[in-house]
């Protein structure tokens, strides 16, 4: 409790202090955060931290442990200290129309990234989150380019079974390479989205296919799959990036060096920056009190060799991934 | 006939299968001075899992069970990771990953032996935060290295045989050496039968205790070790994920019992060869991903169904010829 008073005394001296200092316009915006439980949600909450400092915005940070009644909280807490919006990652879609109630009671607009929950749109200002059809679209796309009308036969490596991700990246691949007729999904497999079981699945796929010989394309549902099924392909004598093209989907450090490398060739970036876009909303909203868009897609941008590699993984390296 | 067991015939029943649903199952060629087909990533793959086996059938036969070997192979290769990239010998590198895991066995045996915990209560705790430490060390990041000492023990390859499997090979030989050259084993065995009457009978039960849970710590460490080399990376949220179980699974395929007494090491690792035969052969067929577990479950009630003693009885009574009545059935205890 002593703790908390500090902490609360201690806040609210230096907003005194920043609102008698600066300029009256400076926004303060709670963000609460699901957690730290992959590399990616690091690299949000760092980037999101970036952004705040860029637009002179003060940003209290609040981490969740992946558990939804402390998200609850902190929401709660930020209407206390009655700052000027509120950015939530949520943690799961349902349970969120009472505090989102009193946020909106408080004229606290909130912005949803990442992932959507299960309540009236009125409840909050706007929801960004990327297309996740749309990543498995873009990354067939880039193969159809590129194959041209060769033949060519493509091994997937899926997701989670089950998991939103990797039932939306199959469809938006498989109905873009669907329509051509040159290129086929020979074999489809779960590698849990992790490296380890990439390279397994990948050495796999390799032998049941004449020693990879008739592979000519791997899409993978993350790039850390990807990582770990190009280290597959170099141990069967072949050459990744050349012999089998290798395609994935997030935009992790690690891709970029094995593009620089020209062991990988292309990766859908899934942007780390939701807040950005947020804080635009929010700036136009406190501005005239508009919304332009209830949901906002964030872009799935693609990312080759051409695209300065060595630049993106240095970029990339210190945001946590 | 008696030295025939079932599990032989699964591991071949299961090959077999693989051969009718890929026809180059059996085919190896040597690729970089490194022997290359599914058969071997049966043996490569499998690996990891049977070094776990070892250290898990040494704790099942004292009755016990520990939950937290996959947590430990996280924590090694966190810590080896992490030491690797700090710029440390690679030989310190190897003893901190092994010593850690040492270590973790140790508490698991002070709170299964001294304060009495029951083992699967007492490994859960490490089990729940082993995985966090490992996360700590690593920030929930990928850790990744180019040692080529360390990848070594995942890539690499003694006389063309992929280093897991040597490593495997040579710890499942000393291994049930010293359990059945020397009276070790037979202590095991007693205290997982009946711990009070082994120690009324003179066995430092304790000791034994704290040794075997510190012994599967290391082999989780060995394994730990080899599960980061293989992706050259320490992946804490990943590595190890759920292989306590298929350790368990292996040694009870490998027939030892659940409720402690006889055990045999080579046949816990032959239970982890027939789980990869079968996670390999599904990965060969080609079927779509969420029949993955339904073949596997069909196939490990399958092997345990072959096994029970009591169809084993309904078979024999089957057979036209009187069954012999001397040969206990497997898994029934003679103490």
């Amino acid at each position: 409790m002593n703790v908390l008073k500090h902490i609360l005394l201690g806040s609210v001296v230096i907003c005194g202090f920043a609102s008698a200092t600066l300029a009256q316009d400076k926004m303060t915006v709670g963000f609460s955060q699901v957690g730290s439980e992959s590399g990616w949600r690091a690299a949000e909450t760092a980037v999101t931290r970036q952004e705040a400092e860029k637009r002179g915005v003060d940003l209290k940070f609040a981490d969740a442990q992946q558990k939804q009644e402390n998200q609850i909280k902190a929401i709660r807490g930020f209407i206390a200290q009655g700052v000027d919006a509120i950015l939530l990652a949520p943690v799961v879609a349902t349970g969120w129309n009472d505090v989102l109630a009193e946020a909106k009671d408080a004229e606290i607009p909130v912005v949803l990234l990442d992932r959507g929950i299960d309540a009236p749109e009125d409840l909050y200002l706007a929801a960004v989150a990327s297309d996740q059809v749309k990543e498995g679209a873009v990354a067939g796309k880039w193969l159809v380019d590129n194959v041209g009308s060769k033949a060519c036969n493509v091994v997937e490596l899926e997701g989670t079974v089950g998991s939103s991700p990797a039932i939306n990246r199959k469809k938006g691949f498989d109905d873009t390479v669907g329509a051509t007729s040159n290129i086929k999904v020979i074999a489809s497999q779960t590698g849990d989205f992790t490296r380890s079981k990439g390279k397994e699945v990948m050495e796999s796929f390799i032998k049941a296919h004449n020693g990879g010989k008739d592979i000519c394309a791997l899409y993978a549902h993350n790039d850390d799959m990807a990582v770990g099924a190009i280290q597959a392909i170099k141990d069967a004598g072949l050459k990744p990036g050349t012999d089998i093209l290798v395609v994935s989907i997030d935009g992790v450090p690690d891709i970029f060096q094995a593009i620089a490398n020209g062991e990988a060739n292309a990766t859908v970036e899934l942007t780390p920056n939701m807040a950005g876009p947020a804080f635009d909303a929010l700036e136009a909203y406190k501005k005239d009190k508009t919304v332009a868009q209830k949901s906002i897609v964030t872009e799935s941008k693609l990312f080759t060799a051409s695209d300065d590699p060595k630049g993106q993984y240095e970029a990339r390296k210190g945001l946590g991934y | 006939m008696k030295w025939i067991k079932p599990q032989y015939i699964a591991f071949l029943i299961v090959l077999l299968l693989n051969f009718a649903l890929f026809r180059g199952f059996f085919t190896i060629s040597i690729q970089d001075g490194r022997l290359f087909g599914s058969l071997i990533d049966v043996f490569n793959r499998g690996a990891p899992v049977a070094i776990l086996a070892v250290g898990m059938t040494a704790v099942i036969a004292t009755k016990g069970v520990d939950l937290s070997v996959g947590a430990v192979m996280a924590v090694a290769g966190a810590v080896a990771a992490s030491l690797i990239q700090s710029g440390q010998p690679l030989g310190i590198v190897i003893l901190a990953a092994l010593g850690i895991g040492l270590l973790c066995g140790l508490w698991n045996g002070f709170l299964v032996a001294v304060l009495d915990l029951q083992p699967i209560i007492a490994t859960l705790i490490l089990m729940v935060a082993g995985r966090g430490i490992a996360q700590l060390m690593t920030e929930g990041r990928i850790v990744t290295f180019n040692d080529p000492g360390l990848i070594y023990i995942g890539s690499g390859a003694l006389l063309t045989i992929p280093m897991p499997v040597v490593i495997a090979g040579v710890l499942m030989v000393v291994a049930t050496l010293i359990m059945r050259r020397t009276a070790l084993g037979l202590f095991i065995e007693s205290i997982g039968v009946n711990r009070s009457a082994s120690t009324y009978a003179g066995l430092r039960s304790k000791t034994l205790l704290i040794g075997v849970y510190a012994f599967c710590g290391l082999c989780a460490s060995i394994a730990g070790l080899i599960a980061a080399a293989d992706i050259r990376g320490a992946d804490a949220n990943n590595a190890g994920l759920w292989l306590e179980l298929d350790a368990i699974l292996a040694v009870v395929i490998g027939g030892t019992s659940l409720l402690g007494g006889r055990f045999s090491i080579p046949l816990s690792v032959l239970g982890a060869l027939i789980i990869q035969g079968m996670n390999t052969g599904i990965l060969l067929s080609g079927f779509p991903s969420e029949f993955n577990l339904i073949v596997k479950a069909f196939v490990v009630i399958v092997i345990l169904m072959v096994q029970s003693p009591i169809v084993g009885n309904i078979l024999t009574f089957m057979r036209p010829t009187p069954a012999p009545t001397a040969v206990p059935a497997p898994g029934e205890k003679t103490s």
